[in-house]
């Protein structure tokens, strides 16, 4: 890699400057939010009396709860996306260009609006009549369901888009019906955009504080809002703790989502069964 | 799926965006209505021009674009210096690096938030660090500058910065690469073809990763909230501060109808930036 810094030793000087860089911005925080959520006390340069109470501790009570708010939030709206997303970017596929694109708007429109004003909006037409939902988990669903359908349906139609030309019609015209043809030809060959679909619909969810903190009923403090109120009253190392796990529970699902079968796996297996 | 046919049809077509429309075009309506009711009943401009005559908007509208444009500028400067290291120094380390990109982009902002605090905040590693060093505070009295507008131009740099570097390193991946050793054998120093000819192709990348950077730093909420800055009112913010502190839904309403439509330009521009990048 030489077409454009020649001498070696400059490279080496610039590799470690962006080495260096990266670590401090971009590895420092991560390092140091593990490091407090171990920490018994934090009053020198280096955290002291190492210890994992507040982990525990963040496995019980109101921590805990949060986390399990969290999860089944994370993976009710992610399903919920997905089912939302994928049928609209289905529908839409044969519309004229000009529906199309009217549908593509209303779809991606909730990227483009903060997060906070989504909140607002389904607090405000939630509370009144004919639509009663404030103050229900069922609201914390519906915000992190319209938070999360663009990621899906702009998935689903990139995959759409790619989608091998005729094998719908093959299938169809070989008697197969437009329901079967649907389970078993279409959505599988969608399996690797849905499954990043769901990855980071899940991550977005997980971590979602903006629209949550406006529509939340006491009974459903998901884990980001107790997060902040734990900081917020001080309990910096509770905060650690339970953001530490938070973490962990994101990165453990994405990681299982990536392992079953992801689609390096299954042609390496198809590579293997053809050997 | 080609949607059956007959009388089904419309309906298959029509349910994905009649939920939509309940749960996300009705909930906007009734927003914009609360914004633009009079309090003695019927709709106009009042609450609008409530909001403006005070200096509380004018001083929100005013942080959130200085922060933004501030963050957005560092994330761009850092991110293509990153970029262009990892390919044209590091190659090797490219894949693992957009990897990684990837994970970061599953990290909730208002985590950096919270770490940054640890590590810059009153108590945190560098004043400690400092104090256990020289024995003295540096500033003793004076609060940590986390706790400002570069404080948190910091924390969104920190974690915007990843979005800036995707769209460059799928740019610069595609980049011709005989190009560049035309420019350089015919007597080009690696700055001249810096500036002349790699720049050039990457303006698209730039204006679509810097566009989405702008999108999301001006509608950042999370680092604000957690880091407690307490002197920097940002839209977001006065939203919340308006309908949860002050339960005064009109005027929340009334401001989020104003950032939601500067929020939607710079989405289409994002969109126009996105349609021009080569894919």
């Amino acid at each position: 890699m030489s077409e454009l810094i020649h001498s070696r030793s400059t490279r080496w000087l610039l590799a470690g400057a962006g080495l260096i860089v990266t670590a401090v911005l971009f590895g420092l925080p991560l390092l140091t939010l593990v490091l407090a959520s171990i920490a018994g006390e934090w009053t020198r340069a280096l955290p002291t009396h190492p210890t994992l109470a507040h982990l525990r501790a963040a496995l019980g009570g109101a921590q805990r709860a949060a986390l399990w708010h969290s999860l089944a939030t994370g993976v009710g709206a992610t399903l919920a996306a997905l089912v939302l997303g994928v049928w609209g970017a289905l529908a839409s596929r044969d519309a004229p260009r000009l529906v199309r694109r009217g549908v593509d708007a209303v779809f991606l429109l909730p990227v483009a609006i903060p997060s906070v004003s989504i909140g607002l909006a389904l607090l405000v037409a939630f509370s009144h009549p004919p639509l009663l939902l404030n103050g229900t988990v069922a609201l914390v669903g519906v915000t992190h369901v319209v938070l999360i359908t663009a990621y899906a349906y702009a998935s689903a139609q990139a995959g759409i888009a790619r989608l091998p030309a005729g094998v719908e019609e093959m299938a169809g015209s070989l008697g197969a019906t437009p329901s079967r043809v649907l389970v078993r030809v279409t959505l599988p060959l969608l399996l690797p955009q849905l499954r990043a679909a769901a990855a980071l619909g899940f991550a977005l969810s997980m971590g979602e504080l903006g629209a949550t903190i406006m529509i939340y009923p006491p009974g459903w403090v998901t884990a980001p809002v107790e997060v902040f109120s734990l900081t917020d009253r001080g309990s910096l190392f509770a905060g650690a703790a339970l953001s530490v796990w938070l973490l962990a529970t994101t990165f453990g699902a994405l990681w299982l989502l990536d392992r079953r079968g992801s689609p390096r796996r299954t042609a390496l297996a198809r590579r293997r069964s053809d050997a | 799926m080609r949607a059956p046919r007959g009388l089904w049809r419309p309906v298959v077509i029509a349910v994905p965006f009649a939920v939509l429309g309940v749960v996300f075009l009705y909930p906007l309506a009734l927003l914009a209505a609360e914004a633009f009711a009079n309090p003695g009943g019927g709709y106009g401009l009042g609450t609008f021009a409530a909001i403006l005559a005070g200096p509380a908007f004018h001083d929100a509208l005013l942080a959130t674009l200085r922060i933004a444009l501030t963050a957005t500028a560092v994330c761009l400067l850092l991110g293509s210096a990153l970029a262009l290291l990892v390919r044209f120094v590091a190659f090797r380390g490219a894949r693992t690096l957009a990897r990684m990109v990837d994970v970061y982009l599953a990290f909730p902002s208002f985590l950096v938030a919270l770490s940054l605090t640890f590590l810059y905040g009153n108590s945190g590693f560098v004043r400690s660090l400092w104090l256990s060093t020289f024995g003295f505070a540096a500033a003793p009295a004076a609060r940590s500058f986390l706790y400002g507008f570069w404080g948190v131009v910091l924390a969104e740099v920190t974690y915007y910065t990843p979005f800036v570097m995707r769209p460059l390193l799928a740019a610069l991946e595609v980049i011709d690469r005989s190009q560049l050793e035309v420019a350089s054998s015919l007597g080009e120093r690696p700055w001249g073809v810096l500036r002349r000819v790699l720049i050039p192709e990457l303006v698209p990348a730039l204006i679509a990763g810097g566009s989405l950077c702008l999108l999301l730093t001006m509608n950042e909420f999370g680092i604000i909230l957690v880091m407690g800055v307490k002197n920097v009112i940002t839209l977001p913010m006065m939203i919340y501060g308006k309908a949860i502190d002050e339960f005064d839904y009109p005027a929340a309403s009334a401001v989020a109808i104003c950032n939601v439509a500067l929020s939607l330009a710079l989405y289409f521009a994002y969109r126009q930036a996105l349609e021009r990048m080569p894919q």
